[in-house]
């Protein structure tokens, strides 16, 4: 084969490989784009929605306790989305610059709530399993410890109850997935029972 | 006198080796009977003799949090968290072992083990205290967490692995409470509470988990970071001393069970 058809088919080949990774790059910056769009959706309750009284239990990491307080948010009438935005409203509390308990995240943070019949009870009990899907950043960015999981994985148990009580057990999920633990520490594979979520939080504060 | 019996027989006997065999064989076989037979003569008097008492074992069982691939949180500095971990560890174990303690470590090198690897180790030392060691930078001085499983009075031979510390949770938060005591009165911020952590969950010894989280004034500037070797020695010492403290406890109780 001639030099110059050689060095033709090399720079055909060259500009052939080049030309895929370039769409190949093109094409994940336009996915990246889509989950970003989907990400900036609005999380909020909406702004219609009467407001209502909710009951957070806040975490404060200097005396390791939880503290209930009550606000008011517009809230929606669907028991799963008012879960999710009475959360959302938690995790924007410890996203503040001076929070008590401080995890980045905030806004967005929950991305469904979902609450089903208890497996673990009968039918006439009436009780619900709710099952938290966190957001996978927010999951990334909470501070790895102990003490500060805990309190995170407590205080949205207890906010759910407080605010849903026929809610007895609660699951979590990261990004729609079973992930072993919050950052590290406080296990997210297990069915975290309320009861027991309030009986731990009594004897740190007794 | 079966030497007797034996000559006996030769003289009487005038083909005497077929039976010869008999007899060596019943000679052979009364020997070891002869030797369990008990002596004629009474025993000597002898003193009563007191139950002597068991050296107590008195085994510690430390756990420096995570390793190899799972580095734990990030401390200052971007610090990975096993390493103070791992750190924290080898001085708590050099002081027990100055104090005479029989000290087993989980882990002395960067490796990944799993949680179940972890509960195996410690429920093999058969340990009358383990200790699993964190660092964190969020908080306030030290941590102490015990299972948040019930208490168990559960006799059964067999208990369940995701839940074997049920069974040993009060004498946990007995444990807890001494080492709560000693550091508080070392003028160090504790907090105590309960967790799910597998490991913890899995152990059938009296198990904590102690974290150890920057140590803050008053206007909450961190004055000592968890890496610091000052800081840790301070703990470690405290630490050492309530388990000292714990040993004591521990083999009351033991002398008090029939």
């Amino acid at each position: 084969m001639p030099r110059y058809q050689t060095i033709l088919l090399a720079v055909l080949v060259l500009a052939s490989v080049g030309m895929g990774a370039a769409l190949w790059h093109m094409r994940e910056r336009a996915h990246q784009q889509m989950l970003q769009g989907q990400d900036a959706a609005p999380t909020q309750a909406p702004a219609v929605a009467a407001d209502a009284q909710a009951t957070l239990v806040v975490a404060y990491d200097d005396d390791n306790s939880l503290r209930e307080q009550a606000h008011s948010l517009p809230l929606p009438a669907e028991d799963g989305a008012r879960a999710r935005a009475i959360l959302d409203k938690l995790l924007e509390i410890y996203a503040e610059p001076d929070a008590a308990h401080p995890v980045a995240g905030g806004t967005g943070a929950v991305k469904q709530v979902f609450l089903l019949p208890d497996p673990g009870s009968g039918s006439e009990s009436g009780s619900q399993l709710a099952v938290v899907n966190l957001a996978g950043t927010f999951v990334a960015s909470h501070p790895s410890g102990l003490e500060t999981e805990t309190l995170t994985v407590l205080s949205i148990c207890r906010t759910i109850h407080a605010n849903l009580p026929r809610v007895a057990e609660v699951r979590f999920l990261v990004d729609g997935e079973p992930r072993p633990s919050l950052a590290g520490h406080a296990d997210l594979t297990r069915t975290y029972l309320v009861s027991d979520a309030i009986q731990t939080t009594n004897d740190v504060q007794n | 006198m079966a030497t007797f019996y034996l000559f006996r027989t030769l003289r009487h006997n005038p083909k005497p080796y077929r039976s010869l065999a008999w007899q060596l064989a019943l000679l052979c076989a009364a020997f070891p009977l002869a030797a369990q037979t008990p002596s004629s003569t009474p025993p000597a008097p002898s003193a009563p003799v007191l139950p002597v008492p068991s050296v107590a074992r008195f085994v510690v069982v430390l756990d420096a949090a995570h390793g190899g691939d799972d580095t734990g949180g990030k401390l200052n500095d971007n610090q990975d968290e096993k390493a103070v971990d791992l750190a924290f560890a080898v001085r708590l174990r050099s002081l027990l072992a100055a104090r005479g303690i029989q000290v087993i470590t989980i882990r002395e090198e960067d490796r990944t083990l799993s949680p179940a690897d972890r509960a195996g180790i410690a429920n093999r030392a058969n340990a009358q205290a383990c200790i699993s060691l964190h660092a964190a930078e969020s908080g306030y001085g030290v941590h102490i967490f015990t299972s948040s499983l019930p208490p168990s009075q559960s006799s059964a031979r067999f208990t369940a692995w995701k839940t074997a510390q049920s069974a040993s949770v009060t004498r946990s938060l007995t444990l807890a409470g001494v080492l709560n005591s000693a550091l508080t009165q070392a003028g160090i911020n504790v907090t105590l509470s309960r967790t799910t952590l597998p490991g913890i969950d899995s152990m059938t010894c009296p198990a904590v988990a102690i974290e150890l989280a920057p140590e803050r004034d008053s206007s909450h500037k961190i004055v000592s970071e968890p890496d610091s070797a000052d800081y840790q020695s301070r703990i470690a010492q405290t630490i050492a001393a309530a388990l000292l403290q714990w040993k004591t406890t521990e083999g009351k109780t033991e002398a008090s069970q029939p």
